[in-house]
């Protein structure tokens, strides 16, 4: 009872302050490293499962992919992109023939930067599929650019030449143009903005129609050990 | 009585005290996670395990903790827990986890945690804490699960992603955007307040009642 009168009247002295946080703070790491370690393999996981259940909407008919990068003037294959370096799939199908690319793209939309995957076959010019990956677009109304079938569908065979023009719901007259959403005009035209930009950005890159990377076999290994 | 007062804790967190509804703590998670119920369950979840682990630790070390110090070791527990509340939610429910966005390391800001470390846990034993915990804990899951329920019904026309209506049901789609939150909680907090104030009102009847009679 005395020592803890003594304690209660005596400010506890600096250091043993600095050592209570030290310690909490060192508890404190050991656990977020432990719970860090003990779920990264799930999560990288689940992300390479998201981007290759993704790809293989966008390009209809694929069940191998690989990583291309743009190095030294040429479109190559990569086991591990670099960070921050633009990275397009190419798409393949069971007898390991090019089908197309998977190419993410972003830019702002109505709320803020939209992400999406959409599949480009360059032998036909056409884009096949598109696959909203991230966006904070108001629900009910700009959350229909990945929530509309219809609107969604109608990427399955879109032209890219000249360039994609979102038009009024109905209007739909050539290759290249696709029904706006009513209600989400913005958020559709960002959408093909989107695609616009990364389209331009890449065509100089790309091989001629033919030439494309082939699969890499021991890419493909690794894939199918990860299934 | 051990066991009474221990479920004396639990029920004043899940009504008479409860964090949402009476003590008004933790609106920001309130009216942004509650635009469908699966949300709300993800957020009432998370917000369970970070306050029950908290409060058990701060109870169990409370003699140790140096008073003047208390408030950064509160929060060095918490953000801990919140930390694997978010890898966990992000290793098992990525869905969830991305509609939940920067709310689920927003939980370490919730008063409604520190509050419960500086005046419960931090002066109480561990059984009790822990219970006074999980009476809060299910007090908000409750109040963010009703405010989920009506605006994802109204919102949506669904409940847990289900679809409830015909085709023919128009979605308020206000009720989903922030501004629903706000008017659900409104109607909510009214009622709340009303039922207690007739409460109130009939105890006072009872106790004149009984003067009267004596």
């Amino acid at each position: 009872m005395t020592t803890d009168t003594i304690k209660q009247a005596a400010p506890p002295s600096s250091l043993r302050l600095v050592l209570t946080l030290a310690i909490a703070g060192l508890i404190s790491g050991i656990a977020i490293i432990g719970i860090y370690e003990s779920t990264l393999p799930t999560i990288t996981a689940n992300k390479a499962r998201e981007l290759r259940e993704a790809v293989f909407k966008v390009l209809p008919g694929v069940s191998q992919m690989q990583a291309l990068v743009y190095r030294d003037g040429e479109l190559i294959t990569v086991e591990k992109p670099d960070k921050d370096e633009p990275v397009i799939y190419g798409g393949y199908d069971e007898a390991h023939e090019f089908v197309g690319y998977a190419m993410p793209a972003a830019g702002p939309g109505f709320q803020d930067t939209i992400a999406i995957l959409y599949g480009y076959k360059p032998g036909e010019k056409q884009v096949v599929g598109m696959e909203v990956l991230e966006s904070r677009e108001t629900p009910g109304l700009g959350d229909k650019i990945y929530k509309d079938a219809v609107w969604v569908g109608g990427f399955s065979a879109l032209s890219v030449e000249p360039e994609i023009v979102a038009v009024k719901k109905g209007t739909k007259s050539k290759p290249n143009e696709i029904d706006a959403i009513t209600g989400a005009t913005i958020s559709s035209k960002a959408v093909v903005r989107i695609i616009n930009e990364a389209h331009t950005a890449w065509t100089g890159k790309l091989p001629p129609a033919g030439s494309e990377p082939p699969l890499r076999e021991t890419e493909t290994a690794s894939t199918e050990a990860g299934q | 009585m051990k066991k009474n007062e221990s479920y004396e804790e639990f029920i004043k967190g899940v009504w008479r005290d409860n964090p949402v509804f009476a003590q008004v703590l933790g609106m920001c998670p309130m009216l942004a996670v509650t635009n469908s119920a699966i949300n709300a369950v993800a957020m009432g979840m998370a917000t369970l395990f970070v306050l029950v682990g908290s409060s058990f630790l701060v109870s169990s070390f409370r003699n140790w903790i140096p008073k003047q110090v208390r408030i950064s070791c509160f929060i060095i527990i918490i953000a801990t827990f919140v930390t694997i509340a978010d890898y966990t939610l992000l290793a098992l429910v990525p869905k969830v986890h991305k509609e939940l966005g920067a709310f689920i390391p927003l939980i370490v800001a919730n008063c409604l945690i520190l509050g419960r470390q500086e005046a419960f846990a931090s002066r109480y034993p561990t059984r009790l804490a822990v219970m006074d915990a999980i009476g809060m804990a299910v007090g908000f899951l409750v109040a963010l699960l009703s405010l989920g329920i009506v605006r994802e019904i109204l919102g949506d026309g669904a409940l847990f992603g289900v679809k409830l209506f015909s085709e023919n049901f128009e979605p308020w789609v206000i009720m989903i955007l922030p501004p629903g939150g706000f008017l659900t909680l409104g109607v909510i907090l009214l009622f709340f307040n009303w039922f207690k104030f007739k409460k109130d009102e009939f105890l006072e009847d009872v106790a004149e009642a009984e003067r009267s009679g004596s």
